[in-house]
Parts: C-alpha cells; sequence; structure tokens
C-alpha cells in the first residue's frame, strides 16, 4: 500500500524523525484556518499518490492566509498523472539551505535491501541517478545486520552529506531505518531531506509503502491509511467480497484459478480479441485454489454487474481444484444469481482441463444452460469468448 | 537425474498437523514420495497416518536422515520455521506458504545465505516436482510423468498447464518459485542446474511481470546455457501500478513488463511462445 505523503510523515513523527507541523484539509476554508493555526507562511501541497506534483503546479507557498485559501482552492479538484487532489496538506514552511535525497528500499534483484542517498536531492529520483549518478550514492543493507548508528554514518558519508550536518543526517537515517522495519515498509523515502540555514536537518517530503502481506501485526495504521476514494466501485465490493480483483478496460470478464494462469488468459483474450475490432479483458479474477459455488457465484456477480462486460471466459486448470467442483460452483452459482433476481444475460465460455476435467465437462453439458458454452482448449476458448464479445458489441 | 530432488530424498513437513500439510503429506506419500516425519513442538510424538511427528527440525533430521523440509506453516510463524529449518542444516528448504511478509522472507533467505548450506524454494510456490521420484508440495503427480525437459516457473497454475501441455515429453524436475518480490531459487539457479543435469534435454522457462529476473536469466542463458530454451511470460496486458495476484507481480513505471522481459529472452536466443500453447508447441517441434 502506497501512503500519502501526510501519512508518511505523519509516521516519521511517530519515530523522532524531524518533521515541519501539518494538517491535512479538503476545503478551502478549512486550508486557511489550518494556515492561521500553524502560523505563516506555510505551503499547500497537493496530496496524490504520484510524483511530479510540484510542476504539475499542485505545490505552492502561501504567505498568507489569503494566499492559502486560493492555492487550496486551485489545487483541490486537479488531475494530476490521473490522480484527482481530494486533499491538500498545509504545512509550516521552512527556510531552505541545501537538498539531499534519501531512501531504504526493497532490493529485488540482490534480495536485500538498498539506501540511497545524496547530497544532490530537490529532484526526482529517475533524473537524479541519469544526471548524476556519481552523486548517488547506494549502500547495501543487510537484512540480518540491519542498520545501526555506524552504519547510518556509512550511508550518510557516502552520500557526500556535508560534515557539519553528516551526524544529524545519520540520525535521521537511523530513525528512518526504524520507520522501515518497525512498520514494514518496501520503501521510505524522503526527498527532500533538507538543511535549514540555521543547520537543522528536516524531512520536508515523504514516500513510503507498507507490505500488504505484514497488515496482520499493523491492523491499526493499515486499516487507518486505507485509501478508497481512488479505487474503482467494482474493486470496493469484490474487496468486500474477499476477491482478487483488478478492474481493466476491456470486454471480456475472466475468472481464473491462480495468477500466473489468469494473467496468461488476459493476454491470450486480448491476442484472440485483435481479429474481432480489438476486444480487450475487462478484468482479472483469481479465485484461488478452493474455488466453491459461492466463490464462484461472486466472481460472476461482480463481472456481470460491469456494463462493459459483453462475454465471460471462465478458465480453470484443475490442480489441486477439482473441475467437478468448478462445474457444480458454475452451475450453483448461475441459479444463486437468478434466485437474487440478477439477470443474466451474457454469455459464458468455460473452459475446464486438468484434475476432474471429464467430469466437470460431463456436469456442464447435463446442466445445459442456455448461455454457457464449453470450449476444450485454453486458446480456443479464449477467440470464442471474443468474438461473442465483438458480435454483441 | 533431477535437480535437487530424487528417488533417494528424505522429506520431513513442518506444519504437517495442519489441515494443508496432513492433506499435502497424504498427496506426496500417494505419489511415491519418501516423507519420513513432520514437526509440531506440541505434537511431538505423535504420527500423522504413521509418519512420525518429532518437537524440531534438528531432532527429525537427527532420527530420520530428512535433507528436504517443506513448510505448510502460516505467515506469522514462517519466519521461525525456516531459521529453525536452516539452523538444522537441512539442505532444501521448500516453503509453500502465501502471504508471508517480505521482511521476513528476506531476513530468513540472507540468514540461509550467511550460513551457506540450505537452498530454499519459494515461498508462496507451489514447490517442486521430479516426476516418478519425488514430489516436495503441492504440484499435482498425474500432470504428467518423467522425462527430458526441465521446468522453471513463478506461477502455479502456469506450471500445471504447461506440465500438461508437454505431458508426452515428461519432465526430469518441475520448480515453482514463487511470485514473491524476493524469492530464495531463482530462473538463473534453475537454468544453471538443469543445464548441468545430464537428463535434462531442453528448459522450458515461465515468466511474469515485475522485477527483472527475467531478463537477467537471458542474460545468463545467453552466457552459460547450451541447451535449447523456449521461455513464456505472462502478463503484457497488465496495467502499470496494479498488482496482478502475486505480491510481485506489478508494472512500476516502464520496468517489469512482460514486453521488455520476451525481448530480452529472444535477444537471448530464447524462442517465447505468446500464448502456453505455442510455447508447448515450439519445445516439441525442438525435441522431436
Amino acid at each position: 500500500m502506497d501512503l500519502f505523503e501526510w501519512q508518511a510523515k505523519e509516521l516519521f513523527g511517530r519515530y523522532g524523525v524531524p518533521v515541519t507541523k501539518q494538517r491535512v484539509v479538503s476545503t478551502p476554508e478549512a486550508a486557511r484556518a489550518a494556515a492561521d493555526e500553524l502560523g505563516l507562511p506555510v505551503m499547500v501541497k497537493a496530496q496524490v499518490k504520484a510524483g511530479g506534483r510540484g510542476k504539475a503546479g499542485g505545490v505552492k507557498f502561501a504567505p498568507t492566509a489569503d494566499d492559502a485559501e486560493s492555492h487550496a482552492k486551485n489545487i483541490l479538484g486537479m488531475d494530476i498523472k490521473g490522480h484527482t487532489v481530494h486533499t491538500v496538506l498545509i504545512a509550516e514552511a521552512a527556510d531552505i539551505g541545501e537538498e539531499y535525497y534519501f531512501s531504504f528500499l526493497l532490493d529485488r534483484a540482490n534480495r536485500s535491501y538498498l539506501a540511497m542517498c545524496s547530497a544532490e536531492g530537490g529532484m526526482e529520483i529517475e533524473q537524479l541517478a541519469v544526471e548524476k549518478p556519481h552523486a548517488l550514492a547506494r549502500v547495501a543493507v543487510d537484512p540480518v545486520a540491519g542498520v545501526d548508528d555506524a552504519k547510518a554514518l556509512e550511508i550518510a558519508t557516502a552520500g557526500n552529506i556535508p560534515e557539519a550536518v553528516r551526524g544529524q543526517a545519520a540520525d535521521v537515517i537511523r530513525k528512518l531505518w526504524d520507520v522501515f522495519v518497525g512498520e514494514e515498509a518496501t520503501l521510505v523515502e524522503v526527498n527532500p531531506l533538507v538543511r535549514t540555514p540555521d543547520d537543522k536537518v528536516l524531512a520536508l517530503d515523504g514516500k513510503v509503502t507498507l507490505d500488504d502481506n505484514a497488515s496482520f501485526r499493523h491492523a491499526e495504521v493499515h486499516e487507518a491509511y486505507r485509501d478508497t476514494s481512488a479505487t474503482d466501485p467494482l474493486e470496493v465490493r469484490a474487496k468486500e467480497l474477499h476477491l482478487n480483483y483488478v478492474k481493466l478496460d476491456g470486454e471480456v470478464g475472466i475468472i481464473g484459478n491462480g495468477a500466473g494462469l489468469v494473467m496468461s488468459t488476459l493476454d491470450v483474450v486480448a491476442y484472440a480479441g485483435e481479429d474481432f475490432g480489438g476486444v480487450r479483458p475487462a478484468n482479472f479474477l483469481d479465485i484461488g485454489g478452493g474455488a466453491s459455488a459461492e466463490v464462484m457465484a461472486n466472481g460472476l456477480d461482480v463481472i456481470l454487474s460491469d456494463p462493459s462486460v459483453k462475454s465471460v471466459f471462465v478458465n480453470v486448470f484443475g490442480g489441486i481444484t477439482a473441475c467437478d467442483a468448478v462445474a457444480n460452483g458454475i452451475v450453483q452459482a448461475l441459479s444463486l444469481l437468478a434466485s437474487r433476481g440478477e439477470e443474466v444475460n451474457k454469455p459464458l465460455v468455460v473452459r475446464l482441463d486438468g484434475n476432474n476435467a471429464e467430469e466437470g465437462r460431463r456436469i456442464l453439458s447435463e446442466a445445459a444452460h442456455p448461455l454457457v458454452e464449453q470450449v476444450d482448449t485454453m486458446d480456443g476458448a479464449a477467440r470464442r469468448a471474443a468474438e461473442l464479445a465483438g458480435k454483441v458489441a | 537425474m533431477a535437480i535437487w530432488l530424487t528417488k533417494d530424498s528424505k522429506l520431513i513437513v513442518q506444519g504437517i498437523t495442519g489441515s494443508e500439510g496432513a492433506k499435502h503429506t497424504r498427496r506426496m506419500v500417494a505419489s511415491g514420495t519418501n516423507v519420513v516425519g513432520g514437526v509440531n513442538a506440541r505434537k511431538a510424538g505423535t504420527d500423522v497416518d504413521g509418519i512420525p511427528v518429532f518437537a524440531s527440525v534438528a531432532e527429525a533430521v537427527a532420527e530420520t536422515g530428512a535433507d528436504v523440509s517443506v513448510g505448510f506453516v502460516p505467515p506469522a510463524f514462517t519466519r521461525d520455521a525456516a531459521i529453525e529449518a536452516i539452523d538444522a542444516e537441512m539442505p532444501l528448504l521448500v516453503v509453500i506458504t502465501e502471504g508471508v511478509p517480505v521482511q521476513d522472507t528476506a531476513y530468513f533467505r540472507s540468514y540461509a545465505e550467511e550460513r551457506g548450506v540450505t537452498r530454499i524454494v519459494g515461498p508462496n510456490c507451489p514447490g517442486l516436482i521430479s516426476p516418478g521420484q519425488s514430489n516436495a508440495g503441492i504440484i499435482p503427480a498425474d500432470i504428467s510423468g518423467q522425462g527430458r525437459v526441465g521446468l522453471v516457473s513463478k506461477s502455479g497454475t502456469l506450471t500445471y498447464q504447461m506440465m500438461y501441455e508437454l505431458r508426452d515429453i515428461g519432465f526430469t524436475t518441475a520448480v515453482g518459485i514463487g511470485g514473491d518480490p524476493v524469492i530464495g531459487t531463482t530462473h538463473i539457479d534453475c537454468l544453471a542446474a538443469f543445464q548441468d543435469d545430464p537428463d535434462t534435454e531442453a528448459i522450458i522457462m515461465i515468466g511474469e511481470i515485475g522485477g527483472d529476473a527475467e531478463e537477467r536469466a537471458a542474460d545468463f542463458i545467453k552466457a552459460n546455457v547450451t541447451k535449447p530454451v523456449v521461455g513464456y511470460v505472462a502478463g503484457f496486458t497488465a496495467p502499470e501500478g496494479k498488482t496482478m495476484g502475486h505480491a510481485g507481480a506489478i508494472v512500476s513505471g516502464s520496468s517489469g513488463t512482460a514486453a521488455a522481459k520476451a525481448e530480452a529472452l529472444e535477444a537471448a536466443g530464447v524462442r517465447v511462445g505468446k500464448t502456453p500453447s505455442e510455447a508447448a508447441r515450439i519445445l516439441t517441434e525442438l525435441m522431436r
């Protein structure tokens, strides 16, 4: 889960990382009140989970409360890289002497962690890495050893942080490590980390990604910071039903078992769709190993309520899952939906292979539902589903 | 022959008394695997279908000479269970558990590397199977028999699909390495082992979006693999910034895309199928 800047800095504060005072608001009036409360001048910053906010005009300096209100008015509702601004952060404006860059992240390639530090911050990391690679220190961090004071100082030194504030920066780095480990993040980034004219080190911005797999140990934080505003309503509904669903922009609804197979199904449908006017998959939905009638019904329910869906492709390879159970699930799901009063009027193409496939196919044949059609191969079934979606359109 | 898992392998199951652990232990035994014990500190001295349950991995190893451990322990306890197996110097540890926090995996993976004895497969994987010899995990044993192909895949169900497509040729070993951002055994580890295995004649490699493991595997193939390799990559239609089921399956910016992976593999001389069936056809033709 990616956090908003205000959430990241709130967490930083809890671990003793120096940050400016801040308030999150969603109206221009509240922006004015917050500016008055914090003391002028303030910064007004769009809260979206995207980079380049400054360039897009989403970050403004406000010397007066009037300015804070009018900047907030302009920024709220703004679109930044496809993200609508629903809230702005009002933060004390700090005097900036120098800007540094710092981050801890999961290093997938080396299967460990990486600290990145540079005395030349203030630009996006992608730009920094390309334009000044020599100035960006990359220091490997062993997951077992972690970061102690000596390691933090090593990182600050490698990043060429000036001696006058190096000790302070190392202290901040050590605390950011506490955030990284304590909150089980996969990314903690501060850009810029600033040195004020009176030689204080401050985190002026924050970007944090938390590990969803670790939420059972951090229920409170994960729950408090969950963001439903940006999510598609079908995704919200699927989540309530505990379905592993991602909304896409095509016409063929997809249900399958196993993340890899479902991803592959999307691709195969997209290839087949090229011959039928560019028909594409409408969603990712992995019903996992246990494919019960209820899970199938919930899955079909969500997919069929997507108005852009024209046909549905159910693609199951029975490994542990038995295909007869899946077939029964489909049959029961259709009658369950009918009993809920939901009209099922979109064709379903089903491909069953693997564990008990013959029995599963027999069950579907005998049920002879007018909208259910079986095809033996994955490629053939994808083609048929794409064709049906193309025709109806 | 096969890689890492043979008819001589002696397996123990960590979490043998849990519902998943017990179910899959039975399946492993039914397919001819030599399961010599299980571990659960609170149920030591009991048995599961006559398989003795030990208090610790160390005790199980001392009593049975086990050289493979398969873990079905819940995510919250996976790290401790893995460290126990590593401390007992288990040569092969297969972590089936899905949903392990990545910092836990990073920790026990580094811990194992520093000790230099234990190979970890997973987490969040179906395990590995050397058909006709031994089965360490949850891959159904009846999809395909013993044969000449080595398979490595991030995905469980795509492994099953591909084994089904290639059942007439069969497999030396099929390894599901898992879809998490940090995993113990990589595509490259498997490619190197298959290259060295005299019975493996060709290799099929299944990748998916996220990270750059496939790109690095491509470099490795170019420099080190002389056996034919056929590839398949899932996730061409995946949008940026959305996790597709696996914790590691996410395109961030321009990195981790399926197109970049397929391109890197093709540049290394790997023939890449557009669909699993097409990849299987290419491999079948190559082996004729």
